[in-house]
């Protein structure tokens, strides 16, 4: 490989760029822009606004819960919140700023320029954005008859015959269908496009096997989102037919199937944990070993893992039915593939605790956030163990246990990973260190909040407690509990409020990053922070996994050890 | 068994009590939920010896090489350990394995349980958002407050609910009795319960059903064999005949109320709403929700949806003398 370059010549030497435009100008940019950091970029400011209105509806839920037979909102506004916090968070908060990372880093760790089809990038953002925007429409929009409701107040997973004209008269049903379709669209654009970029535009010396792991796990991710997002697709068209033009799919009162509802939705629905999982795996695969200053351990292990993950997810959806009286031969297998899927993802808490063996860790706010994520993953696999227990789940299934199991995932494990991911990743894309003394502070309340609320929310469920409940009944000894949720829901809404600080005060007064501040190893560390709207000046070849550690330690590359 | 001693340690550090009234997994009261319970103490027993292992470790290593001032140089580099890694698969493999056949028995010995010729059947169907049970063997329908037999365990009288929904989801869920199990329209379920003691078992509707999902309360009311003949015995007469609330009965029959609701041996013959043939004797009105007294009576009856948003049954617009005559007329029917 004489023909190389070095990785030397790849270090961006233009000058600064221009002084600054007219706002129109910079808004013009932005609108039309097709540049995936700029792309990306918008994806995570749209998440991130979701992300403010998801959590204050979660928090207006929680004072409703707080004590027993409270009058804080309407049993009709309890519906449609924690349907609108559902929908928010799972499809235009987790969906678009995981793709927004993925979008902005994926190009720069895999030495590209820029993505593979760059229109149907922006189209794709566009697509989603609209989505969002049209869900909360409803609540101007949805009112088709007098007392019909406005937002929809179905679920978040919205079981048939509620979604039927009958139980969802009014429109509020249709933009839901609506949000989550468009979603769906602009999801399966950015996957396509994710999956070209990576089998075919990586640079000179990346191979398959040399990739960094974050990229396999995009990949794998992308071609979940081919199968999964198609049947979840089909089944609101279905519904808005059911709707519309009266076919019975899931008409119950026309002879149509209830649970043909339910296995179009968790076909969808369960690979979608493992969509919204794996990106923050892949965080964690970048993160770890930096600030462990070692190599990640069994690399090939951890890419097969998530290969094993990814195919796996596939065939457990029904164990969220195990109530719905599939029989017990059904109940058998889905409790088996279900355990079998801890085995991977054993794997993988495996080989990141060897990646932090022997390792010199360095505390940073990043790596506190990632270690948050590995206990809370834990402790989150674990309680699934239980889940997948079927005669165990016969009681724990739609019980405020299973809201706090799949939190400690949502919250603990990916947005935990996320938080981790904006302290490592934010130098690169600004130019500016976020606050390191904040970052504490925020990490620090955020995981006390969190433990408050999602420690003791397992409680209230093992005590016969139901979700979905705008209310309960005071002789349950559910209040002691509600009341640490609740309280905790604060603590954690005082530690993001910290986070929206520091990101803005760090964007105008941080700390000079510089092109390397973390000492890293992937691509992205090799040009100037942020990088030019065409990444490299000379397209990079690397000769291992870790490039920059090759070029830091020439007397013991890694390639030595592929 | 040592492992489910630490299972129950940890059930035991929470106050799970099976005092009345309770609603908690860890107060079993009949074999299914006994069934569940002793299996989820070997599920938290495993679970939990893995947690103080992995976190454990994870404490281990973050203290043991955490970075010092000191450090100037990078650690040896470790690519990974075929060896180590197959380990860590085939453990979890087997530690799978044995959860998995735990689990399997106990799914086929509740599900495939041989139903005994001594059972009763009860049919339940959910509505929004009250529960219809009918015992199709002895002609009685009920509505709210479900009577059945204790069971001894040397001559089983287990009950077997045929369960479906005329509208939405529901499910039924008395977490000392048995896990829950789906009521879903246009298909039928079927669970068994067969608590040893007589007493009163609490639930509610676990599957989001609409507006008032959470005021479908359930109430099961274990009677011994001789209470519950008696019981049954008495759901089996007509509406009582009392010629003081005439008037009462009057309004009751002239307005819609009979559209929806029945008094078996009246003209009332709705099938919509709760049959309310013995409404009087039950402990409580509105799916459990409100205490059957002549005030709440009154009070629902006036407008339901203001005790109980989103009840389906529609304020009826009765003046203070009728609504007095209709509370009466119900409190009658005992």
């Amino acid at each position: 490989m004489a023909t190389q370059t070095p990785v030397t010549a790849i270090l961006d030497k233009t000058p600064a760029s221009p002084p600054r435009r007219l706002l129109f100008q910079v808004l013009h940019d932005w609108l039309t822009t097709l540049d995936h950091k700029k792309i990306g970029l918008m994806y995570i400011v749209y998440a991130l606004i979701f992300l403010v209105i998801g959590g204050l509806e979660a928090v207006l839920m929680r004072i409703q819960l707080a004590i027993p037979n409270n009058h804080f909102v309407s049993p009709e506004t309890f519906n449609r919140l924690f349907t609108m916090h559902g929908t928010t968070m799972v499809f235009f908060v987790g969906m678009p700023i995981l793709f927004g990372f993925g979008n902005y880093l994926i190009p720069l760790m895999i030495g590209a320029r820029d993505m593979a089809f760059p229109r149907l990038n922006a189209f794709s953002f566009w697509i989603s954005a609209f989505g969002g925007t049209l869900l909360y429409f409803s609540y101007v929009g949805g009112s088709g008859l007098y007392g019909a409701g406005s937002a929809p107040d179905v679920g978040w997973f919205a079981y048939a015959p509620l979604t039927a004209h009958v139980f969802s008269p009014g429109h509020s049903t249709d933009y839901w269908t609506l949000a989550v379709l468009l979603s769906g669209v602009g999801t399966v654009g950015t996957a396509v496009n994710i999956v070209a970029t990576t089998l075919c535009m990586r640079c000179p010396g990346m191979k398959l096997s040399r990739m960094p792991l974050l990229v396999w796990l995009y990949l794998i991710t992308s071609f979940m989102v081919f199968v999964t997002i198609s049947p979840l697709t089909a089944a609101q068209i279905m519904l808005m037919l059911d709707r519309y033009v009266g076919s019975h799919f899931f008409d119950t009162q026309a002879g149509g199937s209830a649970v043909l509802w339910m296995h179009f939705f968790w076909i969808f629905g369960h690979p979608e944990v493992y969509i919204l999982v794996l990106p923050a795996f892949a965080f964690a695969n970048e993160i770890i070993p930096v600030f462990s200053r070692k190599a990640i351990f069994g690399y090939p292990a951890m890419a097969a893992a998530s290969v094993c993950i990814g195919f796996i997810s596939l065939s457990v959806w029904a164990h969220h039915m195990f109530t719905v009286g599939m029989g017990p031969g059904a109940n058998t297998f889905f409790t088996l593939s279900t355990m079998i899927i801890s085995v991977p993802t054993g794997i993988k808490i495996f080989n990141w605790l060897a990646t932090l063996w022997g390792g010199k860790i360095q505390f940073t706010t990043a790596m506190l956030f990632a270690i948050g994520f590995l206990f809370q993953f834990l402790i989150a696999g674990l309680t699934g163990i239980m889940l997948s227990v079927s005669p165990f789940n016969w009681q724990l299934s739609a019980s405020y246990f299973v809201i706090a199991h799949f939190h400690y995932v949502l919250v603990g494990a990916i947005l935990f990973m996320i938080f981790s991911a904006f302290y490592y990743w934010y130098p690169k894309i600004t130019g500016r260190m976020l606050n390191e003394r904040l970052g504490k502070w925020h990490f620090w309340l955020f995981l006390i909040g969190f433990h408050l609320t999602f420690d003791f929310m397992h409680i209230p469920g093992l005590l016969g407690m139901p979700r979905r409940v705008y209310t309960y009944e005071a002789d349950r000894g559910w209040m002691m509990w509600n009341m640490i949720v609740s309280s905790g829901a604060i603590v954690q809404t005082a530690g993001t409020l910290l986070f929206v600080f520091n990101m803005v005060r760090s964007y105008f007064k941080g700390a000079i990053a510089g092109a390397d501040p973390w000492d890293a190893w992937t691509l992205e560390w090799s040009t100037t922070s942020p990088p030019p709207e065409y990444n490299f000046a000379v397209t990079p070849s690397v000769a291992s996994r870790r490039p920059l550690w090759d070029l830091k330690h020439p007397e013991d590359p890694d390639g030595n050890y592929e | 068994m040592s492992t489910h001693r630490i299972g129950s340690c940890l059930a035991a550090s929470i106050p799970f009590d099976s005092a009345h009234g309770s609603t908690s997994v860890f107060s079993p009261a009949a074999t299914p939920a006994h069934a569940i319970y002793s299996l989820s103490m070997l599920v938290l027993s495993i679970t939990a010896a893995i947690f103080l292992v992995v976190a454990g470790l994870l404490v281990y290593v973050l203290i043991r090489y955490r970075s010092r001032a000191s450090d100037t140089e990078e650690p040896t580099q470790i690519y990974g350990s075929n060896q180590i890694e197959l380990s860590w698969t085939v453990i979890p493999i087997l530690i799978v394995v044995m959860l998995f056949l735990a689990t399997a028995r106990v799914i086929f010995a509740t599900e495939s349980a041989p139903k005994p010729v001594s059972a009763m059947d009860v049919t339940v169907i959910g509505h929004q958002f009250w529960w219809e049970y009918r015992y199709p063997g002895f002609g009685v329908v009920t509505a709210n407050e479900l009577h059945i037999p204790v069971s001894d365990p040397q001559h089983p009288t287990p009950t077997y609910l045929t369960m479906s929904s005329a509208d939405t989801d529901h499910s039924f869920w008395i977490p000392r009795l048995a896990g829950k199990m789906d009521l879903i329209p246009n298909k039928i379920n079927t669970m068994w319960i067969d608590p040893p003691a007589t007493g009163l078992y609490l639930g509610q509707c676990a599957q989001y059903c609409g507006t008032q999902h959470a005021k479908m309360l359930l109430r099961v009311y274990a009677d011994s064999p001789t209470d519950f003949a008696a019981w049954i015995k008495h759901q089996q007469q007509p509406a009582e005949e009392n010629a003081a609330v005439a008037e009462g009965r009057t309004v009751f029959q002239h307005n819609a109320c009979i559209s929806c609701h029945s008094v078996a041996g009246t003209v009332a013959t709705g099938r919509f709403g709760p049959d309310l043939t013995h409404v009087a004797s039950r402990d409580t009105i509105a799916s459990g929700a409100i205490v059957n007294t002549p005030a709440n009576v009154r009070d629902f009856v006036s407008d339901p949806s203001h005790l109980k948003p989103g009840a389906l049954m529609p304020p009826m617009h009765l003046n203070d003398h009728d609504l007095d005559a209709v509370t009466a007329y119900l409190m009658t029917l005992k």
